[in-house]
C-alpha cells in the first residue's frame, strides 16, 4: 500500500512538467498576445497608442523575448513560489487567485459531498427495488436532473427565492461580509449562501451517478457472490451494503479526479449567472484578454488539483479493492 | 453394440438403502416454479416431487435447461423475480440435534423469501455449494471474513471463536496452511482450493442438508475427483444429507444413493442408483445412459444421441414433455395426457404410459 502511494507520488512532478508545457502552448496558440488585445480594446474606446509606447510595453512585459524564454521565466518563477503578475490587472496573481481558489474548492467539495450523499442512496434504492414505483419516480427525476441546464436551474431557484421569500441568493456572501477578513461570522455567512450553488452544480452529477450506481448494482446483485451471501442467510440490506454496493461504487469513486475541472467548465455559466466569486469567471476574463501568466497559472493550479483528486481516488479505490492494493506485489 | 455405463462394483462408498434411513428430512411435493415474463410463462419446474432422507446422497440429473438448478434454488427460496413458486410444498423436517436446534417441521414454500425464518434455515440447516467457486466469494473480502460471517449468522459467538472454528473447518476440508488461507482472497487460490473453501463455508454451521449445484463443473477433472471424494467423506462424518445436481452420469454413479432424472421441469423417473443404471424404465433415462461414452465401446463408433433438441421453453409440447423425441411414443396418448409419477412397488417410480395409465389430474394446465 505504501509503495502504491509512493509510486503515484513520484509521477506527479513529471505530470506537472508536461501539463505546464501544454497549458503554456495552448495559451500562446491564439494569434497575437496580451498587447494586441489590449490595443484593440483601447482602440474600441477611441484611444490610440503610438508604436514607441507599444514597444516599451512589450519590453516591459518581456513579450519581445522568444517564447521558450517566456516559458522558462514563468516556470522558473513558479518553482520559486512566485505565481507571477497579471498583465491586465497589474496585481500579483496570488492576490487575484487566493480567495477565489478557496471559495471554488469549498463549493466543489460541498457539491461533491451533496452529489454522493444523494446519488448513492438513490442508486441503491432504485436497484434493489427495480421496476417499483419508487424506481420509476427516481428515474423520472434523474432524467429531469440530467436534462436541465444548470444555469437555468440557477435562474429558476433564484427567482423562486426572490419572489417567494424575498431573498437575494446571488454571490457567496452578504454585502457586509463580501470584503471583510475571515471570521467565524463570515464562515457562517458562507455556509448560508453555499447551499444553493451547491445544489445547482450538483444536480446533473447526482442524476448521472445515481444511474451509474443503479446499473452497476443491478449487475452485481445478479452475480453468484450476492446469491451465495443470500444462501448463507444474510439479511438482504446487510448483503446489499456489504458486497455488491462496494463493487458498484468503484466507478463513481474513480471519477473524483475529474470533478474539479468538470466543475470549472460546467460551473462557469452558473458562476456568472449567480455572481459567484469563484475562479471560473477570472479564468474566462484572463483567456479573453490573453493575460497569459494569469491564465497559465490558473490552468496549472487546476492540473495540480486534478492530479491530487486522482491520487485521492486511487487511494480510495485501493482501500476498497484489495486487487488494486496488491497490484504489482 | 454400445455398452451403457454401470455403477462400478468397486464404488468407493457403499450405496445406502432408503429402508435404513428413516423418515425423509426433506419432501418436495408437486413443486412448480414458473417465470412469468412479457413473452409468456416459462414453466422451469413443473411438478417435481422427491424425498431426501437423513444422510442420503440424492443426485438430480438432466440436460441443461431441465430445471434442476431452479428446483434446487426453489428449496432454498433463492428464486429471483420474475420467478415464483406457484404450487407445491417443500416440507423440511429437522430432528432435534443435541438440544442445540429444536425439532422443526416447516413448509419452506410458504415462507416469505427474505424473511427471518427462511434465513435461519439457509446456511444453518440447508447450505448451498454453488456452481462457480470463483465467482461465489466476494473478491473484495477475505475468505476468512466470509466464513466467519456465515458462522456468526447462525451461531452467536465472538469473532475470535468463529475464527478458530473457520480455520478448523478449512483444515478439515484439506486446505493447506489454513491460517494463511484464512486471510487470503478467493482470487489468490486455485480452483480446487476455492471449491474446498466454499465447502468449508457450507459445512461451518453443520447443516442437515448440503445442496450442491454442479459442484464439480467449474473445476478440472483431476480436482473433480478429489472434491467428490471430499464431499463424500465429509458427508459420512457429519451425517448430512446431500442433494446435488449434475449432467454427468459418471458423478452420479460414483456419489449418489438415489437418482432423480429430470426433463423439461418434470421428474421422469427416480430410484436407487443401481436400479436407474441397470434397469432404467423411462425411455429418456435409457437414451441418457446410451449417450455416455464407455470404455467398453468400440473406438470410432458414433455415439448415439437423443433425437431432436430441447423444445423452446415457451413452447412446451402438450402431453408428456419427452414425447416428440421419444422412440416409443404412443400417438393419441403421450401427446395428449401428462403421465403421473407412479410407484408400482418397485421403489423406482416412473412417469411414463409404457408402464402405467395414470395421467396427471390437472394435465399440467
Amino acid at each position: 500500500m505504501h509503495w502504491f502511494i509512493l509510486k503515484r507520488l513520484l509521477i506527479i512532478p513529471f505530470l506537472l512538467l508536461i501539463f505546464s508545457v501544454i497549458s503554456f502552448v495552448l495559451i500562446q496558440a491564439p494569434p497575437g498576445d496580451f498587447l494586441t488585445s489590449y490595443i484593440a480594446e483601447l482602440a474600441q474606446g477611441g484611444t490610440t497608442i503610438d508604436q514607441a509606447q507599444i514597444d516599451a510595453l512589450r519590453r516591459q512585459y518581456g513579450l519581445d523575448r522568444p517564447i521558450y524564454m517566456q516559458y522558462l521565466l514563468w516556470v522558473g518563477n513558479l518553482l520559486q513560489g512566485d505565481l507571477g503578475v497579471s498583465l491586465e490587472w497589474r496585481r500579483a496573481n496570488v492576490e487575484l487567485i487566493g480567495e477565489r481558489l478557496v471559495l471554488t474548492l469549498a463549493l466543489t467539495t460541498a457539491s461533491l459531498i451533496f452529489t454522493w450523499a444523494v446519488a448513492i442512496p438513490i442508486g441503491i434504492l432504485s436497484a434493489t427495488r427495480q421496476y417499483s414505483a419508487l424506481d420509476y419516480v427516481f428515474t423520472v427525476l434523474n432524467y429531469i436532473g440530467l436534462a436541465t441546464p444548470n444555469f437555468l436551474l440557477a435562474l429558476v431557484l433564484m427567482w423562486i427565492a426572490f419572489d417567494r421569500f424575498g431573498m437575494t441568493v446571488t454571490g457567496l456572501f452578504s454585502p457586509e461580509y463580501a470584503q471583510a477578513p475571515w471570521s467565524w461570522g463570515r464562515f457562517v455567512n458562507l455556509l448560508q449562501h453555499l447551499w444553493l450553488p451547491m445544489i445547482v452544480l450538483g444536480v446533473a452529477g447526482t442524476a448521472q451517478i445515481a444511474r451509474v450506481v443503479r446499473a452497476n448494482l443491478l449487475d452485481e446483485l445478479g452475480k453468484p457472490y450476492s446469491e451465495m451471501a443470500r444462501a448463507k442467510g444474510l439479511p438482504e440490506w446487510k448483503l446489499v451494503l456489504k458486497y455488491p454496493t462496494r463493487v458498484a461504487i468503484a466507478p463513481v469513486i474513480s471519477t473524483l479526479g475529474w470533478y474539479v475541472p468538470q466543475l470549472l467548465s460546467g460551473g462557469l455559466v452558473v458562476s456568472v449567472v449567480m455572481s459567484l466569486p469563484t475562479i471560473g469567471p477570472l479564468l474566462l476574463r484572463a483567456l479573453i484578454g490573453q493575460d497569459m501568466y494569469l491564465a497559465g497559472t490558473i490552468i496549472l493550479i487546476f492540473c495540480v488539483l486534478t492530479v491530487i483528486g486522482t491520487l485521492i481516488s486511487d487511494i480510495l479505490l485501493a482501500l476498497l479493492d484489495p486487487r488494486i492494493r496488491m497490484e504489482g506485489n | 453394440m454400445q455398452q451403457t455405463p454401470t455403477v462400478p462394483e468397486a464404488r468407493a462408498f457403499a450405496v445406502r438403502s432408503r429402508t435404513d434411513l428413516g423418515e425423509p428430512i426433506l419432501s418436495v411435493r408437486g413443486l412448480k416454479t414458473h417465470f412469468v415474463m412479457d413473452e409468456g410463462t416459462v414453466r422451469a419446474v413443473d411438478g417435481v416431487s422427491f424425498d431426501v432422507h437423513p444422510g442420503e446422497v440424492v443426485g438430480i440429473v438432466g440436460e441443461s435447461g431441465c430445471g434442476k438448478s431452479v428446483a434446487l434454488k426453489s428449496v432454498l427460496r433463492l428464486i429471483q423475480k420474475p420467478g415464483r413458486i406457484v404450487a407445491g410444498e417443500i416440507m423440511y423436517r429437522r430432528p432435534g440435534r443435541n438440544g442445540a436446534r429444536p425439532e422443526l417441521e416447516l413448509d419452506l414454500a410458504t415462507l416469505p423469501p427474505l424473511g427471518r425464518r427462511i434465513r435461519q434455515i439457509r446456511g444453518g440447516d440447508i447450505a448451498l455449494i454453488p456452481q462457480e467457486p470463483m465467482a461465489s466469494f466476494s473478491p473484495l473480502h477475505t475468505i476468512g471474513d466470509q466464513i466467519v460471517e456465515a458462522i456468526r449468522l447462525h451461531d452467536p459467538m465472538s469473532v475470535a471463536d468463529a475464527r478458530k472454528l473457520a480455520i478448523a473447518k478449512l483444515r478439515e476440508v484439506g486446505m493447506p496452511s489454513p491460517e494463511q488461507r484464512f486471510r487470503a482472497y478467493s482470487w489468490q487460490l486455485s480452483g480446487g482450493l476455492r471449491q474446498r473453501a466454499i465447502i468449508a463455508m457450507a459445512l461451518s454451521c453443520n447443516p442437515a442438508i448440503l445442496v450442491a449445484d454442479e459442484p464439480t463443473t467449474a473445476i478440472d477433472v483431476t480436482t473433480q475427483a478429489q472434491v467428490l471424494q471430499l464431499l463424500r467423506v465429509l458427508q459420512q462424518e457429519h451425517g448430512s444429507a446431500i442433494v446435488f445436481i449434475t449432467h454427468d452420469l459418471g458423478v452420479i454413479a460414483q456419489l449418489a444413493d438415489h437418482v432423480v432424472v429430470m426433463y423439461l421441469g418434470r421428474v421422469m423417473e427416480q430410484g436407487p442408483v443401481r436400479s436407474i443404471f441397470h434397469t432404467p424404465r423411462h425411455p429418456y433415462t435409457r437414451a441418457l445412459l446410451q449417450s455416455v461414452p464407455s470404455v467398453h465401446s468400440e473406438a470410432r463408433v458414433q455415439l448415439p444421441t437423443i433425437a431432436g433438441g430441447i423444445p423452446h421453453p415457451l413452447y412446451r409440447p402438450p402431453g408428456c414433455p419427452f414425447h416428440p423425441r421419444c422412440p416409443d411414443a404412443m400417438p393419441g396418448t403421450c401427446d395428449v395426457r401428462v403421465p403421473a409419477m407412479v410407484d408400482d412397488g418397485s421403489g423406482q417410480p416412473v412417469a411414463c404410459f409404457l408402464h402405467h395409465d395414470v395421467a396427471e389430474a390437472d394435465d399440467g394446465a
